[in-house]
């Protein structure tokens, strides 16, 4: 066999490793050239983050072998892994809000001479990592706080390559940005890119993996079950290896009826119907959760005066597009946080003992499919993508004739994704009013009578689904036709 | 403590020395069981030793008044309810923290005790309420009057907490806030009615204080919070919020009364008591800890 003349920037093969009785990987193999982002596909429990952990030196395989530049590689932890040139970026960013830009940047690598912070050093040093993302223009001196997530983002990875890293892993970057920030950070990747580094980006978005990556890998229950050029594969052949299913199947077939108006929201004289379906799209900043909110009682307003408590009474329910912050009580059990809003309806004078709470509970459980011992689990047991499930539970055992979903399907697997649609599909086919906030624009295409756009903190346009194409809608989305 | 001399193991575990743990036991286990409602909140209360000296000293005066038994208790309890009404008005009304606020009480209250009582102890002649704190057994029970009135309480608290619509909402509000708001429970209100409660037992604690000096002191239970809150936390309860049993905190407030008795029986100078317990606290956090580790 003849030497090859490209040593890969990385080569695992036959990555193994168990917990306990579950085997989390079987025989991982993943090769990335030098220079080239390469995305790692899978669903929510495919051994992704478990392979990168590995990847990182958070925890040792059992079996298989890591080399970089053909060198063997086994990181003895995290700090050492960084030593080598593997570098992390992940979903929840680690920066200090209160200390500055170029604070954050140094930390921890702070240039000195005897103890003594060299200030105009360490300035230049992060001026320079932020000029290779293109970024130079931000205010050195400013609290990172002070800035958008898209931006803290950047100075992320600006403190990851002031390591010199020579791979650069992106666990789900884009998943709190909107689409003109997805593009900035398109372009830092392609930065990066240039200059060698090379990229593992994990991602749920297989539009993104288009854009940004060359090659890809999935995985599938711990095991590599193909990889190949992205230009060469098409979309629906990659949808087909992550979960087995046609990507046509994962929007339900609808025939809507639509009643009388049943919810008017506080912005451009938006009314849902019974049995529609109506998005909500716009960039993030447009106002879109903010509507939801101040709609639900949540946020004080200046044209709705209501709370929460008369809006659940009025059956108006609302999920949270943020499931660990506000969504849900993860210490709590699935039972608590499936039916907080009715406990004074399932209560007795009062007297609410938890057997009532779980006997509420276990039929939803099954009814949405829902993965969990039973109804007294922990909800921080589970998957993103049943406690998501968990969270719409607590609607329809309310029961909410008006649903108002705030990103009902942010940071879970295809699958589950696949499942909550057939449940909004089924909800609106039972003469439920829906309003469904999304960033996502092909579930909203997917799944929507009618979408209204949002900009700058108002409506701008509202039209059947049939009527937009992407194209238009982010047109309206910017500000494009009027500038 | 098996290297113990028989004749110290010998009253350690006798019946008598029972009682007596059990006594010292009820003040700090009163205080517990409010202490569980606000730390299964996710709060904090730094001002019950105050509250404790306080009642104490407003019972004592308003014995010297003439007034009977029966009010002598309400007003006792109403008077701790109030600084928790306070507290909690501060805290849940005007968003502020916990820790603060209850620092700032803790100050107000010792001073309002020491005004109140001229700085010094106030005395009275005699009162039923003496009898309750008392191992003598007047009444024939068995344990002291204190000591049932406690467990009643603690069954009464327990039950509450747990199978409650009110119970459910302090678990609730103290596993995640944001939750219960969006679910439509009134979380200022039950935040206030979770002081104010808690402050009632915190009232309750300085009558029982009262029964056992037999005068109002200003200056008793100086950093009993910490015992209380150090009880709370041994039983299981999470600082963080959303976890704690009643049942746990009474075993916790049991085990800190045995520790110091023990320490007491044993003749160790009060320097290596205060170590100790606070060796205990610290491990107690640290469990708190390993435990929450092992749920993620």
């Amino acid at each position: 066999m003849p030497t090859p003349i490209n040593t890969p920037r990385l080569r695992l093969s036959g990555i193994d490793k168990a917990f306990g009785a579950t085997q989390a990987l079987r025989g991982v193999s993943l090769v990335v050239a030098p220079g080239e982002v390469h995305a790692l596909i899978g669903e929510n429990g495919a051994g992704k983050s478990t392979l990168m952990k590995v990847l990182s030196g958070v925890i040792r395989g059992d079996a298989g072998t890591m080399e970089i530049d053909g060198v063997p590689y086994i990181p003895a932890d995290t700090l050492d892994a960084r030593r080598r040139g593997v570098a992390m970026i992940y979903q929840e960013l680690s920066l200090a809000p209160h200390l500055s830009v170029w604070e954050n940047i140094v930390l921890g690598a702070e240039p000195h001479r005897f103890g003594w912070l060299d200030r105009a050093e360490a300035r230049q040093r992060a001026r320079g990592v932020l000029a290779r993302l293109a970024h130079e223009h931000l205010d050195l001196d400013r609290p990172v706080g002070e800035f958008s997530i898209a931006e803290q983002q950047v100075i992320e990875i600006a403190r990851a390559l002031l390591a010199e890293p020579r791979m650069l892993v992106m666990d789900e970057p884009t998943s709190s940005l909107t689409q003109a920030d997805t593009e900035k950070l398109f372009d830092v990747v392609a930065q990066l890119s240039a200059h060698g580094v090379s990229v593992i980006y994990i991602s749920h978005f297989l539009e993104e993996v288009r854009r940004v990556a060359q090659r890809f890998t999935v995985l599938k229950d711990g095991q590599t079950v193909g990889s190949g050029e992205v230009a060469a594969t098409a979309q629906t052949e990659i949808v087909r290896l992550m979960v087995g299913r046609e990507m046509s199947d994962l929007y339900p077939q609808r025939s809507p009826q639509f009643g009388g108006p049943m919810f008017a929201l506080p912005a451009g004289g938006l009314e849902v119907r019974a049995g529609e379906i109506l998005g909500i799209a716009g960039l993030i900043g447009a106002g879109r959760t903010e509507l939801l909110r101040a709609a639900f009682g949540l946020d004080p307003s200046t044209v709705v005066h209501t709370t929460p408590a008369r809006r659940w009474s009025e059956r108006v329910g609302f999920l949270s597009e943020n499931r660990k912050e506000e969504g849900l009580m993860l210490p709590l059990s699935l039972a608590e946080n499936a039916s907080l809003p009715k406990y004074k309806t399932l209560a007795r004078w009062g007297w609410l003992p938890v057997s009532v709470l779980n006997a509420a509970t276990a039929p939803w459980l099954e009814k949405l499919s829902i993965k969990a011992r039973d109804a007294g689990q922990g909800a921080g047991e589970l998957s993103g993508g049943n406690q998501q499930k968990v969270a719409l539970a607590r609607l329809l055992a309310y029961p909410a004739r008006v649903l108002l979903l705030d990103e009902p399907t942010r940071g879970i697997d295809v699958g589950s994704k696949a499942q909550i649609y057939e449940l909004i599909a089924k909800l609106a086919g039972q003469g439920c009013a829906v309003v469904m906030v999304s960033s996502y624009l092909p579930e909203l295409f997917g799944l929507c009578d009618r979408i209204a756009v949002m900009r700058r903190r108002e409506v701008v346009a509202c039209k059947p689904t049939t009527e937009w194409t992407e194209q238009t809608l982010m047109t309206a989305a910017v500000g494009a036709d009027t500038a | 403590m098996f290297s113990l001399s028989n004749e110290i193991r010998g009253y350690f575990l006798s019946y008598a020395n029972f009682k007596i743990i059990l006594t010292q036991t009820v003040i700090v286990a009163i205080g517990a069981l409010g202490m569980t409602l606000i730390i299964v909140s996710g709060g904090i209360d730094l001002s019950v030793g105050s509250v404790i000296a306080f009642c104490g000293v407003v019972g004592a005066l308003l014995i010297q008044q003439g007034w009977p038994v029966p009010a002598v208790v309400l007003a006792v309890i109403v008077a701790g309810g109030l600084i928790g009404l306070l507290n909690g008005a501060a805290i849940a009304g005007l968003r502020m923290t916990p820790f603060i606020i209850t620092l700032g009480t803790l100050g107000i209250a010792r001073g309002a005790a020491k005004w109140l009582a001229n700085n010094e102890t106030v005395n009275y002649d005699a009162s039923p309420i003496n009898h309750w704190m008392t191992t003598a057994d007047p009444f024939g029970w068995a344990l002291p009057a204190g000591a049932w009135i406690a467990l009643v309480l603690a069954v009464l608290t327990s039950v509450m907490l747990r199978s409650t619509v009110f119970g459910r909402h302090i678990f609730a509000i103290g596993s995640n806030e944001a939750t219960a708001r969006l679910c439509g429970v009134a979380t200022v209100r039950t935040k206030i009615l979770i002081y104010a409660l808690a402050g009632c037992f915190f009232g309750l604690a300085g009558l029982m204080q009262l029964s056992r000096l037999r005068q109002g002191d200003p200056t008793v239970a100086v950093g009993v919070e910490l015992d209380i809150i150090a009880a709370v936390i041994i039983g299981g309860a999470s600082l963080s919020g959303g976890v704690g049993t009643v049942l746990g905190s009474m075993i916790g407030a049991l085990i800190m009364a045995v520790l110091r008795n023990g320490s007491q029986q044993m003749g160790w100078p009060t320097y290596f008591q205060e170590i100790i317990i606070g060796a205990v606290i610290i491990a107690a956090v640290f469990l708190d800890r390993v435990r929450q580790a092992r749920r993620e």
